[in-house]
């Protein structure tokens, strides 16, 4: 983009212009070394409000819950801008994002700003540049910033090393309580919402939660859980008041309980470089032996054991 | 590193309740490494360009079977102007008379699709139009 258009268009985002908002969002998400040069007074600016994270298997209701959260917000005067991640496919890279459906009754409204954004394959299925919008949402001056991301692979982990809030919206029909711990959703989340409370089952998963907040005090000791129905907007001012004690919370002990999560994130990111970097080596250097397993000629475990040589060079730091 | 992705609006205004077409469209750009936003149905020409501008979309494509297109197209046209969005640019599809078509282009609709046309001609056309801008 040439200088003078970049020029107008920070110069369109101190104003308050929608659309120079949504184009410099873009350039963001384009990440040239010059935007980023040139964007960088903008991130600056950022007041470092708290956020809210919406995480939770598919189909959960997240979308419509978001709906309910932003007419909640905006009853009350605020301004909410919502980031909505949905997966790319990683196959032909291109994604159908289809979360604004459920927001329709807001399109209008100039006191809500809504962004799909596509994952794009990043590892965590939370995008790099979910999180620098999210900066310059806040520097633009809006009160709530939401952001939304489909709950599988690591994007939980993401979502909480953003979000101050984290919702996990779990639904009766998704499975029971022992999902929540296997997929580690009971240290990410700060909320839990049983959605869809009229379904058979809402009532009993709810207990099921709250005993594991039992099991795992010294975890779960500031976690809340909920019910609700998006559809029908129940449960909503309950939430809203659970977002604010987890605010006040945060606040007054100056503790986030994110320690292990960062560790966790760190590892992740550290493990996902060294997994493509070996993964890429073994298949240029002992494609034979790659072609062995495959065909079943020789298990994985066998295989292991004759590439003990190549994992100890690699740690060694030494190259072939 | 910069990513090329395309983004596109697709949109379904009106009273035609008939998105089959749309979100065939839809899976056939996701399928070609496209980043599609549909917004459901009914959406007013407002709600569309609303809608374009925060997404920041290279381009709208909007499927029209009601025979509404000769109000709905221009509003389009006039309301991204309005907003100092005319970087977003526009093509169709649907039920349209071929005089119509015409029209539409001279308004400065890129391109209209008529039922029947093969997803690959609108994938091809993207790419060309879009990425080769």
């Amino acid at each position: 983009m040439k200088n003078p258009a970049l020029k107008n268009l920070v110069q369109g985002f101190w104003r308050k212009d929608r659309t120079s908002l949504a184009r410099i969002l873009t350039l963001a998400e384009k990440n040239t070394a010059e935007s980023r040069r040139r964007l960088s007074p903008l991130y600056e600016r950022a007041r470092g409000i708290k956020k809210i994270g919406i995480t939770g298997p598919p189909g959960g209701g997240k979308s419509t819950l978001i709906n309910c959260l932003i007419r909640s917000f905006r009853a009350r005067g605020q301004t909410v801008a919502c980031v909505l991640v949905d997966p790319s496919s990683p196959i032909s890279g291109g994604a159908v994002l289809g979360d604004r459906i459920r927001m329709q009754e807001h399109f209008l409204d100039p006191g809500v700003f809504l962004r799909s954004v596509a994952s794009r394959c990043e590892p965590g299925g939370l995008s790099r540049s979910a999180i620098e919008m999210t900066l310059l949402l806040d520097a633009f001056g809006m009160d709530e910033i939401i952001i939304e991301t489909v709950g599988v692979g690591q994007s939980e982990i993401e979502v909480a090393g953003i979000a101050e809030t984290v919702l996990v919206v779990l639904t009766p029909e998704a499975g029971d309580a022992v999902q929540v711990l296997k997929a580690g959703l009971l240290e990410v989340g700060d909320i839990f919402i049983i959605n869809k409370m009229d379904r058979p089952g809402a009532q009993a998963l709810y207990y099921e939660i709250s005993a594991m907040f039992g099991d795992y005090r010294s975890l779960a000791a500031h976690k809340k859980v909920l019910m609700a129905s998006a559809l029908e907007n129940k449960g909503i001012e309950e939430l809203v008041g659970a977002i604010g004690e987890h605010r006040q919370y945060l606040d007054q002990t100056g503790q986030d309980g994110r320690r292990e999560l960062r560790m966790r994130h760190l590892l992740e990111l550290v493990m996902n470089r060294f997994r493509s970097e070996l993964a890429q080596k073994l298949l240029k250097e002992h494609p034979g032996l790659v072609e062995e397993v495959c065909s079943a000629r020789l298990s994985p475990h066998q295989a292991l054991k004759k590439l003990e040589g190549l994992i100890k060079k690699m740690l060694k730091g030494r190259s072939r | 590193m910069g990513s090329e992705k395309i983004r596109i609006l697709v949109a379904k205004p009106g009273l035609d309740g008939h998105d089959r077409g749309a979100k065939v469209v839809a899976r056939a750009l996701r399928d070609a490494g496209f980043e599609v936003i549909y917004t459901g149905l009914h959406q007013t020409p407002e709600m569309i360009v609303e809608s374009a501008v925060q997404e920041d979309v290279d381009i709208i494509g909007i499927s029209i079977l009601s025979g509404a297109h000769m109000t709905v197209f221009p509003e389009v046209l006039k309301l991204l102007k309005k907003k100092k969005a005319g970087h977003i640019k526009v093509f169709g599809g649907g039920i349209i008379p071929r005089d119509d078509v015409k029209k539409l282009k001279a308004m400065g609709v890129l391109e209209i699709f008529l039922s029947g046309t093969n997803t690959d001609s609108i994938v091809e056309f993207g790419k060309k139009k879009i990425a080769g801008k």
